[in-house]
């Protein structure tokens, strides 16, 4: 069976899985066998074929995190073949398809590893590190209104642009995936930059960076070495210039703000 | 005095400072190499030995050794502070891990490539730094009252660039330098915040030229005295003709 293009041949294909029980369990790579994958499934669907297999035999299915499958969410989060979201550039997870490999290929599938995403079970991690992070200064406290109150502030096009694609990060953690150091400042710096472009940003950036980044180092995250593998595998193509924004609004608020803890 | 110590044992704080000591560095790296392309005058080494002389006697040269110290001292400690951090950030490493389809392989080892570089400067620093300093170098001897009890360097150059495993060291710890000035150069400004769509083409060209150019330049040194001069740090009869028409040609 290979969905509507005639031409895609259905493929099989082995699977090294890492699988874990629980948080504190040792963990270790399974190898299973999936046959009769069409090449236009995404990499997920994919997965599913493997579990509903898994559950006809009677074992447990392999836990991996996702929720809209439409590239947007950030909740897929898989190290597949040595690179975050797979081989594909600007790709999450989801929007991975078979396609892009070929019958007979063996694919590893591992968790993101860090200190600070502690594996769940198999695959899925929790990335709650992150949710602390924004916690600690990534909004704004004032009441910004509707849509049309929004647009009732002049904001020029080109730092418009800038903000949202900051904002375009989806918190999925393939920065820290990628990174040697397991850093997270590719995902710290896109939201400060964002908020930090914008006028309603303004009044709490130096607060902002400085509690972000003092969460960050809480959370255990490396330090960044400036290597960019986290902006080659962001899915959505964050840069490291954000980085650089970051860095900025850092030793600015610690040389000027008033806090003197 | 709290938020000071808070913003430099913060990640980003440490990274600063491995940056503005790391670019410092690289100003010394420019001194170094000007002052030392006194080898290649063929003058028997008197140029060489005056400017060596006045390295290590001249008070303002001598406190700006200090500041040269601390800024070697605080680029290691903080390397080393980093590396602890970011090695606990991952306690369990990959199964597989493609890092080089998404990286150069410079700026993930930027840690060996300075260790490397610190073990070359512990056996450099010893054979020319600690002896000029500490005693231990002939002196030039000769006729001229003023620069006949200098220490003379240049025969300690001389020799040490006539044993084959000391080049070898010297240029290995070279190609380590300019890798690491491959990467460091750019990244300094980075760190520094110094990002912009109009400048950073420029600066990474600039790094890229930096460290070629320097580790060149300072492994031609020894291969120069290896290769071409004999015992005295003269030329061989083989390339003197050659050296003497560029001489010739460049006046």
């Amino acid at each position: 069976m290979a969905g509507s293009n005639p031409n895609a041949k259905p493929m099989n294909l082995t699977l090294n899985v890492w699988r874990q029980p629980s948080p504190k369990a040792q963990g270790k790579i399974v190898e299973y066998q999936v046959k009769d994958i069409s090449p236009e499934m995404s990499f997920l669907e994919m997965l599913d074929v493997l579990n509903e297999d898994l559950l006809h035999k009677g074992e447990d299915p392999v836990a991996f995190d996702h929720d809209c499958r439409e590239g947007i969410c950030g909740s897929c989060d898989l190290f597949i073949n040595g690179r975050s979201h797979g081989p594909e550039k600007g790709t999450t997870t989801c929007q991975l398809h078979m396609r892009k490999f070929s019958d007979g290929d063996t694919i590893t599938i591992e968790p993101w590893r860090a200190n600070s995403f502690p594996i769940n079970k198999d695959l899925s991690v929790d990335r709650s590190a992150f949710d602390r992070i924004i916690q600690a200064g990534g909004y704004v406290s004032v009441n910004t209104g509707g849509a049309p109150d929004g647009n009732e502030i002049p904001i020029p096009k080109d730092i418009a642009d800038r903000a949202f694609e900051a904002a375009t990060c989806i918190g999925c953690g393939a920065c820290v995936a990628a990174c040697k150091n397991a850093s997270a400042m590719l995902f710290v710096s896109a939201k400060v930059s964002q908020l930090a472009l914008l006028p309603q940003g303004d009044v709490e950036r130096k607060t902002r960076v400085e509690n972000m980044v003092a969460q960050m180092d809480i959370e255990g995250f490396g330090a960044c070495s400036n290597i960019g593998s986290c902006a080659a595998e962001c899915p959505v193509g964050i840069s490291l210039e954000n980085i650089a924004i970051l860095n900025r609004e850092f030793l600015t608020a610690k040389a000027t703000s008033n806090n003197l803890a | 005095m709290s938020w000071i110590s808070k913003t430099f044992s913060s990640s980003i704080g440490r990274k600063i400072v491995m940056s503005l000591t790391g670019l410092f560095l690289c100003t010394f790296l420019v001194v170094h190499l000007v002052g030392n392309l006194q080898l290649f005058k063929h003058d028997g080494g008197t140029a060489f030995n005056v400017y060596s002389h006045f390295m290590g006697t001249n008070p303002i040269i001598r406190t700006i050794e200090w500041g040269l110290v601390l800024g070697f001292g605080f680029h290691i400690y903080e390397a080393l502070m980093l590396t602890r951090r970011n090695q606990g950030a991952r306690p369990q490493k990959y199964v597989a891990n493609h890092s080089e389809q998404n990286s150069e392989w410079t700026s993930r080892n930027m840690g060996i490539l300075g260790s490397l570089i610190l073990i070359f400067l512990i056996v450099h620093l010893y054979n020319f730094f600690w002896r000029a300093r500490f005693g231990g170098l002939d002196k030039i001897g000769g006729t001229d009252v003023e620069t006949r009890d200098y220490d003379n360097l240049y025969m300690a150059v001389v020799s040490s660039f006539h044993v084959w495993w000391y080049v070898l060291l010297y240029v290995a710890a070279q190609f380590s330098l300019g890798y690491h000035l491959w990467h460091g150069f750019g990244s300094g400004f980075q760190t520094l915040g110094l990002n912009h769509r109009k400048y950073t083409p420029l600066i990474k060209a600039v790094g890229y030229g930096f460290a070629v150019v320097v580790s060149a330049a300072f492994a031609a040194m020894p291969l120069y005295f290896f290769l071409f001069t004999d015992d005295n740090g003269q030329l061989t009869s083989a390339v003197s003709p050659l050296v003497h028409s560029l001489t010739l040609a460049l006046k």
